[in-house]
């Protein structure tokens, strides 16, 4: 087996892994929680992230403004592309949606390839934190990971607070509860749906923009993550953020131990996960 | 279960008509147009075939599946595999043998995913195919992201496809055979029992249908019917990489199947051929000063499907059908 | 005495803390008509799913004929004998009159799974439709789309539909939904057409049919029984008379 050191070092990706996970799945079922909205383009925020971290930091030179201007720039995109797009489909058919956000995920591609080129690119790990966490003699643990956990912490917790916690988190529960009555009640249905949008833009992006120091930048990124992600959400069930939470984790985790211990499975084991929660709970662990 | 587009079961005249003169214009192509042209008529006679595959499950049952690429690429691996590096390898015996790994593969994934409904259908669809995408990919053994060739095309005995004409043919030939099976099947009691379970899942089961059955047998026939396409693309363009089971390919597929009209099987043929040409017009579009548009043929491709799901759903059969309403046709099977 | 073709046994059903259906017993009898009446929220439609198999009840039993089918899903149940028809309509809209009522008989025959026959060529399957269809009084609208009907005539429709399977027990949940009178009046007298060949259950607000119709009587409030027997029985209990039908009705 593995001594305690590689052990620890594993959980910790593991964890990692599952909180950024976690970050693009909680965006996703949320929208498809609250709107039912399917958007197979979350993906491309994720990459949008990764290429914002490397324009804005080559640009300012400076890590954490690229990551404060480039969640601003996030939220005011996802406001725009709600107002002007995914607001007219919440009522259409699954199918529609699918293929709305099939022909984005082309228009986003096609956009980056434009704007930013083809070509891969790195994002250098901020100095402040670029040490390592001794852990044995000869094994230490990257203190950027660390803190790319630690801001994925942070957000879950934001995100609990505001949901569980305030007024407008109490509108959005109302909202995805019972539109009609939400509305009868006062609530401003539209501006609910579109924050509750940006914020999903948002923390797809700014996962992206945390982690491309470590994924580095390249095209077509958003499509491998995206899987991941749907898969997070079906484990996990459509709609619950709690579920999306523990999904990705144990997803992260399946997922790091299993290209460790089982090489030869790795890319399946998350697949045979699915599976095998798909026959005991067809609708997900924590169906709302 | 979440297409529940409006469907045009019964063909009008007007579509009829067409239909016939589309079949007089493919019978008669090779001699008239050349062989690089033929070839690509071929092609896309493969991708109606895959598409109407696809409306077996989309538009007549009402499964939105976003991996139904995996079973076309399968068989075309399926092919590659069986055959050698330097000779040709027997037509009647390998093509059922392709058919049958994809639609075996269909039945063991469909008995997982075919438990779920609506979105996690179509997400557990996609997860499932880029499951195998990466099987393929991430494995030198099958071929990895390089692919595999199929040097030679399969022998027929009978007839030699080599030839690119007869190769034509026999193309032409298998797409109106399966047009002509799936036609028959839309009005047998299997179905009228996938199109019930398509308007009202819920209502089939009170009413005593076991649809889990139902839903898997469609999906199971559907990829091998993909199966078949895949093989004939394998032979036609002899080779075969990841990229045909991915989910772009899913989801061209389906583009195909609703800018043609879902649920009849000849929206499936007109799909094809109409998304096709498009696809190779954007690709074929001329520099202009420094910019070639030909080679962000995904931006044109992006936002025709945005506007086209924005504004015309139900695709060109759609526009038909408006018109000759209004023309007072009336149409028989 | 007549079989007891369904028998529902103290059943329950609890969402989360909520009771929705507690401890309620129903037994249908062939040839009887036991109409289930309460206000709204009593758990008529809830206790209509438990029998049904839509939802399994949390604890308690149910007895179609000899078998206890408790837990059964849905197509199980409704092949071991049971049709229902729904309060919201539930039919196939796009289809014609006549296929929403040849699929559901289709339900039974052994040929639903053969994919190159047509299916409007089985005899006994159409033979089967077109009795509900005559039944529910609906042979002149054969050839309409389903979506096109009165709403009264969607009612017949599924009506049709629950007969069309040949079952032995019929749950109705208010199949006089939103009638007129002239409508209501056809289907009561549709109800009394068939209610010689079957045990129904109807759950129903419009008083009038219930007590032209009912043999048996069952009032449910939140989710319980507080009166059962004959409708001459119920209406004198004082229990019904404050909780339900109000101080003063004879």
């Amino acid at each position: 087996m593995m001594d305690f050191a590689s052990f620890l070092i594993q959980l910790l990706n593991g964890v990692q892994y599952g909180l950024l996970l976690f970050m693009l799945a909680a965006g996703l079922t949320l929208i498809f929680g609250i709107m039912g909205v399917v958007n197979l383009a979350h993906g491309s925020f994720y990459m949008l992230g990764a290429y914002l971290a490397w324009s804005l930091s080559s640009l300012t030179g400076n890590f954490a403004l690229a990551i404060a201007l480039g969640a601003v720039l996030s939220v005011a995109f996802g406001l725009v592309l709600e107002r002007l797009l995914f607001r007219h489909f919440y009522d259409r058919d699954h199918l529609d949606q699918v293929l709305l956000t099939f022909g984005l995920i082309y228009i986003f591609e096609e956009t980056r390839s434009i704007l930013w080129g083809d070509d891969v690119h790195g994002v250098a790990v901020p100095e402040l934190l670029g040490a390592s966490v001794p852990l044995t003699e000869n094994m230490s643990y990257p203190v950027y990971r660390l803190f790319m956990s630690a801001v994925c912490v942070v957000l879950a917790l934001g995100l609990y607070l505001l949901i569980s916690k305030t007024r407008l988190g109490m509108k959005i529960r109302a909202g995805a509860f019972d539109r009609e009555m939400a509305e009868a009640l006062g609530v401003n249905i539209k501006l609910i749906h579109a924050v509750v949008f940006a914020i999903g833009v948002a923390l797809a992006t700014i996962a992206g923009m945390i982690a491309s120091p470590i994924s580095s930048v390249y095209p077509n990124m958003g499509s491998q993550v995206l899987i991941m992600c749907f898969v997070v959400v079906v484990i996990g069930g459509i709609g619950s953020v709690r579920g999306a939470l523990i999904s990705a984790l144990l997803v992260g985790l399946v997922d790091t131990f299993g290209k460790v211990l089982l090489p030869h499975l790795a890319g399946m084991l998350v697949y045979m996960l699915m599976a095998a929660v798909l026959l005991w709970k067809p609708e997900g662990l924590f169906r709302q | 279960m979440t297409a529940r587009k409006s469907h045009l079961e019964v063909l009008p005249r007007s579509l009829q008509m067409l239909l016939a003169g589309g079949l007089v214009l493919l019978i008669a192509f090779p001699f008239i147009g050349t062989d690089f042209y033929a070839q690509t008529i071929a092609r896309m006679m493969i991708l109606a075939i895959f598409a109407m595959s696809l409306d077996l499950l989309q538009g007549v049952t009402g499964l939105v599946s976003l991996g139904h690429a995996a079973f076309f690429g399968l068989a075309g691996y399926a092919l590659a595999f069986l055959t050698p590096d330097g000779e040709a390898v027997g037509l009647w015996w390998t093509l059922p043998v392709a058919i049958a790994a994809s639609g075996l593969a269909a039945l063991v994934i469909g008995f997982f995913v075919v438990r779920t409904h609506g979105i996690y259908f179509i997400m557990v669809t996609m997860a499932f195919a880029q499951m195998v995408f990466y099987l393929f990919f991430d494995n030198k053994v099958l071929g990895g992201s390089d692919g595999l060739y199929v040097n030679f095309k399969p022998a027929a005995v009978l007839f030699d496809l080599e030839d690119k004409r007869v190769f034509y043919y026999f193309t032409l030939a298998i797409m109106l055979v399966v047009y002509a099976f799936l036609r028959r099947l839309l009005w047998s009691p299997f179905g009228r029992t996938l199109a019930g379970i398509r308007v009202n899942e819920h209502r089939m089961r009170a009413m005593g249908f076991t649809t889990f059955r139902y839903k898997l047998a469609a999906f199971t026939l559907a990829g091998a019917l993909a199966g078949l396409a895949g093989y004939l693309w394998g032979a036609q363009t002899g080779f075969v990489n990841p990229e045909l089971m991915g989910f772009q390919m899913s989801a061209h597929a389906i583009m195909m199947v609703i800018l043609g009209g879902m649920g009849n099987f000849a929206g499936a043929i007109i799909g094809a051929f109409a998304f096709e040409y498009l696809l190779l017009w954007f690709k074929d579009l001329p520099t202009i000063g420094a910019v070639d548009l030909g080679k962000h043929w995904q931006l044109w491709m992006g936002l025709f499907i945005v506007i086209l799901v924005t504004f015309a759903p139900r695709g060109l059969l759609g526009v038909v059908e408006r018109l000759s309403r209004r023309r007072g046709d009336s149409g028989d099977e | 005495m007549n079989d007891v073709l369904l028998s529902a046994q103290r059943l329950t059903k609890r969402f989360g803390g909520l009771a929705a259906v507690n401890e309620v017993s129903v037994d249908l009898w062939r040839g009887r008509i036991h109409a289930v009446i309460g206000p709204n929220g009593a758990g008529k439609s809830t206790l209509t799913h438990l029998l049904s198999g839509d939802l399994a009840p949390t604890t308690g039993a149910v007895v179609l004929g000899e078998r206890e089918v408790t837990g059964w899903s849905p197509e199980r149940i409704s092949r071991a004998g049971l049709g229902r028809s729904y309060q919201k309509t539930n039919i196939f809209l796009p289809f014609t009159v006549w296929e929403n009522v040849r699929l559901a008989a289709q339900s039974r025959a052994p040929h639903s799974a053969r994919w190159l026959a047509r299916a409007d060529h089985f005899l006994s399957t159409n033979e089967n439709a077109s009795r509900a269809i005559e039944l529910a009084g609906l042979a002149d609208r054969k050839s309409r789309i389903a979506g096109t009907i009165s709403h009264g005539e969607q009612r017949q429709l599924e009506i049709a539909m629950s007969l069309a399977t040949a079952p032995q027990v019929l749950l109705l949940d208010e199949p006089l939904a939103g009638m007129g009178t002239a409508e209501a009046e056809r289907m009561v007298q549709l109800l009394l057409r068939i209610k010689p060949d079957h045990a129904i259950m109807l759950v129903e607000h419009d008083m009038d049919a219930v007590f032209a119709l009912a043999d048996h009587l069952t009032v449910m409030v939140n989710g319980q029984v507080i009166a059962s027997g004959t409708p001459a029985q119920v209406r004198a209990d004082a229990n019904v008379q404050s909780a339900y039908l109000g101080e003063g009705v004879q």
